[in-house]
Parts: structure tokens; C-alpha cells; sequence
């Protein structure tokens, strides 16, 4: 028999994960509500000023998404933990960065689902329009949420190891996120509202390094992270 | 010149944290052979499979499977050996078929042995139940089934009679009979003496991470 | 080196330091001027200013020691990294609140979102999370594992958070520091850094040595495994 390569290991794995997503698709809904009921809770508790919700509704985007991928990624990693199939995995032998790779793009692909789901709700609610052309707002998603699955990745695998690990993974992850979440936010902002001073791609190119850098890390970390 | 013995321990020890599971083990396993590992819980048989299968790294020694070096060449070793251990390695939500059907495809085989493997362990292919609502015996074929799949040359097995009904343990006996006619080295943990002193050639008593003479 | 003699070097290490400590106090609250234009506030610098530095300098520890772990595994790098990262805390933390303290009368406010300001604030949240995750895992080996590689993602996050800050607030104005012009109180911020410094030494070393001693407790003998037994008599 012969061994598939990385990219191939990927590909199957990340099929694996969306397959095995696919199939609790009541957890995945819950999900979706979840992150609506967020966006609910930031508009009422910033109260009715229609003029207020609508500049900050690239910050609400993004937060609710935030607090959405912190259930995601712990769920990720539960459904490995009942079966300890991520040491199965790495014992078929499987490349432990096909591992990382394909679980983060899993994830990335359930947020920018999540995303494009809030997109409409969002210009709904708080009453915004997108200004500039759709595919720079589905760009950003998309960097977006590869930002937040990288990191989220790595250390869900850690969390999902220790005590606590409903706390620990947002205590870890939110901080490393800060830059991530400002370039999205302030992108999706100039998004709903017309960008006259050319700042977008300033945000873009933030984004973008940050994934660069972050999922380079991971697939170097990653396995350390998981070798016994 | 002859060929390097199917497993070799010399002088392992595993600790976790304060606590040796592992205490300087050497061991000599020849190819073919069916040993038999018996000790009380926590005497360290898992802790020992464990070893043997790559899942953990030793504090020290040196592990050897088939020649190679378990700490160098750890994914050459990785694909010789398959572990049939308390944790299925299976996904709850998908059925047999498409669990199998991803290890086949990791391993770099068609996807119709899959299905074969399956039919081998009489469970059927065309079952799209979840693995969530299997019995025990059923995962336990399912676990027999990767390990077909696999043909390792050597194979551990962990407490595998366990949670068997009677026709469960006697079809699992055959199953074992069968890996080891094909020329499988096989090294089975278990409580249950009279299958194990009927299957195995060899025998290995642990007491508190130490090998104790049968 | 025996004991005594280690544990008479030691303390006499403290009442030096003590010692030093004291004087740059003194000349930081006494003997330097007030500033011309903050007065007597201005001199929470002397305090303020090693702190923020000493944090640095136990980050730099920490990533060093982190980076160094995952090459070769080692106890006293554990030991020296679980060390800085709680330094790097607690000076942070205090350093940050005396800016606060400062800020108050200075700017007004005691808190402004500048750069520098915000990124040591999200590094002490990031630290938080390193010393919950060493608390929340009982295995030694994989708990230094696990801290080595958060360590490694948050400094490697630490640029990119200035930067990001930085665009962030780009149409305010980043309020300058206070020069420290005249020479007396050059001379007073000079011997709280170099106090400062060295109480970091000292606490660093003791906090060092708590973390080995806790780390060989965890696994009772360090790397050998019990000696094997005699053969029991057949």
C-alpha cells in the first residue's frame, strides 16, 4: 500500500470533518441561532438609535462571529475526543499537519457559511447596505474566518486536553485575535459605508499577512501540539 | 541473514508525572508469534501496547518494530502495526461503511476494500445506522475490520473479549486464529486466561510496569 | 557551594538589592526636581518606566525560553519560562496601573487607546491565559509543550497588535512622552531602572527555583527510572 501524500490526506480529512458536520446538522443549526441571538442581544443592548447600530454593524458581524466559532472549534474537537480518533488518525499514520489543515479549513468553511448567513440578517436588523461591490465583502469573510481558524484550531486541540476548556479556549484565542478582528471590523465597515479615503485594502493586506503567518504557525506547531 | 524479530524493547520505562506505568521492560517478540500479556489493571499492559503501537513515546529505552526505530522512523512503524484498543478510533456519526471508507482512503487503498473488510466481520456494507447505535459486539467487529483493512504485520490487541457475549467471544476467537494463521505477530491483552492461553504461544505477566517470570 | 553559605549569599543578594532600592526611591521622590510642568506626578516615571521594561524584558524571557523548550526539553527552561511569564504579569500589571495613576491628572483620562497602551493591555490578558492553561493541565511534559506553543503565538502576535492598534487610531494623535531633560532626572530614572532591574533579578531567581522544585516534585526522580528490582527468589 502506498501512503497518500499531504495535500491528498488533507483532502480526505477535510471531507471526513464536513461529512461528520453534515451529519449533526442540529448542532450546526443551533449554531446558526446561536450567532442571530447574539446579534440580537448587541442591538438591544445598545438601544434603538438606528443611526448608532448601523455604523457599528461591522463590529456586531464580527463579534457575533467570534463568539460563534468559540462553540464551533469546541465541537470540533469533542466529536474527536469521544473515540480519541485523533489518535487513530495520527496512528493509520496520518501527517498530523494534514490534520491541522483539514480541521481548520473545515471550521473556516463553517464560518464563512455563518457569515453569509448573518450578511443578509445584519443589512435586515440594523437597516445597513453594502456600499462597495459584494465580492470584497465575501473576501473579507472569507480572510476573516481563516484568521480566527487557524489559531482556533491549535489551541482547540490544546483546550480540548485540559481542565476548563469551555473558559480556556476563548481566554486564549480572543487576545491573539485582536488585530484580526480590527482589520475585518473596520473592512466590513468600510464596506456598509463607502471607503472615500482608499483605507480597504490597507485592512485586506492586514488580514491576509495575519493568515499567512497564523496558518504557517499552525501547520509548523500543530504537530507538537498533538504528539504524546 | 535473518530477519530482525517483530518487536524489541530494551530497557523501557514510561512515567506519567509522579507515576511509572513502565519500569526498564526488555522484551523479545519473534515474528509469528501470539503472546499473551496478563496483569492486573494498572500493571501496565495498555501502557505497554501503547508503546508498542507509537501512540506514546517512553521516558527511555528503546522500542524496535520489525527493525525499525520507533522513535526515528515512528510513521514507517506506524504503518506496520495496528492497535485494537478501549477507544474505537471511529466517528459516532458516520456508519461503518463510510469510516472504513476513510481509512481505506488514508491507507492508499481502493475504497472497495472497504466493503470487504466489512462483509469479512459480517457486518453489511449497506448498513447506514450510525456507529452511535451499535452494539458492543458490533464495534468491536467494526475495530477487527480496520485491522483487516490494515494487514499489519503485527497486530495488539486490548482487552478484546470485553463486553462480548459467548458467540461475540467465540467469533472473535476464530477472527484472532485467522490473523495469526496469516502470519500476524500478535500481542493480546486480556483477563480472560482461558481464550488467551488457547490463542497464544507465549506468555507475559506485568506487575506494576515490571515483567514478571510466568 | 554548600547550603549555608548559598543561603548567606542570598540574603545578603536581597539586602543589597533592598539597599539600592531604597536609595533610588529616595532620589526619585526627594532628591530629583518636579517636573516643570506635571510637578510631583511626573514622578511616577521612575516607577512606571522600569516596570513597562521589566515586563518587556520577562516577555523576552518567556518567548526565548519557549522557542528554546520545543528545540530541546528541559525542566529549567520550563521552570524559567513559567517564571518570566508570571514577572511579566505583575510588572505589567502594576506598570499599567501606575500609567493609569499618572494618566489620570496628565491627560485627563485614565485610559486613552494608543498604541503602546493598548497592545501591553491585550499582552497582560494573553499572559492571564498562558498561566490559566499551565493550571488547567496536570501532564508536566505536555503542559510545557502546550505553553511553549501559546507562548510562540502570542509574541509573535505582539507586532501585529501595535500595528494593528496603530492604523486603528491613525487619525488621532499618539500623545508624546515626558522628556526627562534635565540631568538630575536622568540620573534618578537611571537608578530606579537599575533597581528595578535588579529586584526583577531577584524575584525571577526565586520564582525559578519555586517552579524547578514544583516541576521535580511532579516527577519524583528527574530522568532515571527506579533501579530495577533484585530478581524475586524462584
Amino acid at each position: 500500500m502506498r501512503l497518500p501524500g499531504l495535500l491528498a490526506s488533507t483532502w480526505v480529512l477535510f471531507r471526513k470533518d464536513l461529512l461528520v458536520e453534515w451529519r449533526s446538522r442540529s448542532r450546526i443549526n443551533a449554531l446558526v441561532f446561536f450567532s442571530l441571538a447574539t446579534l440580537l442581544l448587541f442591538s438591544f443592548a445598545l438601544g434603538p438609535d438606528t443611526a448608532l447600530l448601523r455604523r457599528n454593524a461591522g463590529g456586531y458581524l464580527w463579534l457575533a462571529l467570534l463568539l460563534s466559532s468559540v462553540l464551533a472549534l469546541g465541537e470540533s474537537f469533542r466529536v474527536e475526543r469521544e473515540n480519541a480518533t485523533l489518535e487513530g488518525l495520527r496512528l493509520i499514520p496520518v501527517d498530523s499537519r494534514a490534520i491541522f489543515l483539514s480541521k481548520g479549513l473545515a471550521n473556516a468553511v463553517l464560518l464563512i457559511g455563518l457569515g453569509v448567513l448573518l450578511v443578509p440578517v445584519l443589512v435586515a436588523l440594523l437597516d445597513v447596505r453594502v456600499v462597495l461591490p459584494w465580492p470584497r465583502l465575501l473576501g473579507l469573510i472569507v480572510l476573516g474566518c481563516l484568521a480566527i481558524s487557524a489559531p482556533g484550531t491549535l489551541y482547540g486541540a490544546i483546550a480540548s486536553h485540559a481542565r476548563a476548556r469551555d473558559v480556556l479556549l476563548p481566554l486564549l484565542l480572543f487576545p491573539v485575535l485582536i488585530p484580526a478582528l480590527v482589520a475585518a471590523a473596520k473592512g466590513t465597515a468600510l464596506v456598509l459605508e463607502g471607503d472615500p479615503m482608499e483605507q480597504f485594502h490597507s485592512w485586506v493586506a492586514l488580514l491576509a499577512s495575519f493568515d499567512i503567518l497564523y496558518w504557517g504557525l499552525g501547520v509548523v506547531l500543530f504537530p507538537r501540539v498533538v504528539e504524546e | 541473514m535473518e530477519l530482525p524479530p517483530a518487536l524489541q524493547l530494551h530497557d523501557v520505562s514510561k512515567r506519567y508525572g509522579a507515576r511509572w506505568a513502565l519500569v526498564r521492560l526488555s522484551l523479545t517478540v519473534k515474528r509469528g508469534t501470539a503472546l499473551l500479556l496478563t496483569g492486573h489493571n494498572g500493571s501496565g499492559k495498555t501502557t505497554l501496547l501503547r508503546v508498542l503501537a507509537t501512540a506514546v513515546r517512553p521516558s527511555s529505552g528503546q522500542v524496535q518494530v520489525l527493525g525499525l526505530d520507533a522513535s526515528r522512523e515512528t510513521e514507517k512503524v506506524r504503518a506496520q502495526v495496528g492497535l485494537l484498543s478501549h477507544a474505537n478510533f471511529v466517528y459516532e456519526d458516520l456508519s461503518g461503511l463510510e469510516n472504513l471508507e476513510v481509512l481505506a482512503r488514508l491507507l492508499g487503498l481502493p475504497v472497495s476494500s472497504a466493503q470487504t473488510a466489512l462483509e469479512r466481520v459480517s457486518l453489511s456494507a449497506r448498513d447506514d445506522r450510525p456507529i452511535r447505535t451499535y452494539s458492543a459486539g458490533m464495534r468491536r467487529r467494526l475495530a477487527l475490520a480496520r485491522l483487516f483493512l490494515k494487514q499489519p504485520p503485527v497486530a495488539l490487541l486490548d482487552e478484546p473479549f470485553v463486553e462480548l457475549d459467548p458467540s461475540g467471544v467465540s467469533e472473535l476467537e476464530t477472527r484472532i486464529r485467522e490473523l495469526h494463521a496469516a502470519g500476524t505477530t500478535l500481542v493480546l491483552a486480556t483477563h480472560h486466561i482461558e481464550q488467551g492461553t488457547q490463542l497464544c504461544t507465549d506468555r507475559l505477566h506485568l506487575e506494576q510496569g515490571r515483567s514478571i517470570a510466568a | 557551594m554548600d547550603a549555608r553559605m548559598r543561603r548567606g549569599l542570598g540574603i545578603a543578594a536581597v539586602l543589597a538589592v533592598a539597599c539600592i532600592f531604597g536609595y533610588a526611591a529616595w532620589v526619585g521622590l526627594a532628591v530629583a526636581p518636579p517636573d516643570r510642568e506635571m510637578g510631583d506626578v511626573q514622578r511616577i516615571m521612575y516607577a512606571h518606566v522600569p516596570m513597562v521594561q521589566m515586563m518587556l524584558l520577562a516577555g523576552t524571557i518567556l518567548f526565548v525560553c519557549s522557542v528554546l523548550y520545543l528545540f530541546r526539553a528541559s525542566w529549567k527552561t520550563d521552570a524559567l519560562a513559567e517564571a518570566s511569564a508570571e514577572l511579566a504579569l505583575v510588572f505589567g500589571a502594576i506598570g499599567t496601573t501606575l500609567g493609569a495613576i499618572w494618566g489620570r491628572p496628565t491627560w485627563g483620562v485614565y485610559w486613552a487607546w494608543d498604541p503602546r497602551l493598548t497592545t501591553v493591555a491585550i499582552l497582560l490578558v494573553a499572559l492571564a491565559g498562558y498561566l490559566a492553561l499551565r493550571r488547567f493541565v496536570d501532564d508536566p511534559e505536555r503542559r510545557a509543550v502546550w505553553a511553549a506553543v501559546t507562548a510562540i503565538i502570542i509574541a509573535v502576535d505582539v507586532p501585529i497588535i501595535y500595528f494593528s492598534v496603530k492604523w486603528w487610531k491613525s487619525l488621532h494623535q499618539v500623545q508624546s512622552n515626558p522628556s526627562t531633560v534635565d540631568p538630575q532626572m536622568v540620573h534618578a530614572l537611571r537608578w530606579n531602572i537599575t533597581a528595578f532591574f535588579l529586584l526583577f533579578i531577584v524575584f525571577l531567581v526565586v520564582r525559578y527555583r519555586i517552579a524547578l522544585a514544583a516541576r521535580m516534585r511532579e516527577v519524583t526522580v528527574p530522568d532515571a527510572p527506579p533501579r530495577a528490582r533484585e530478581a524475586v527468589a524462584s
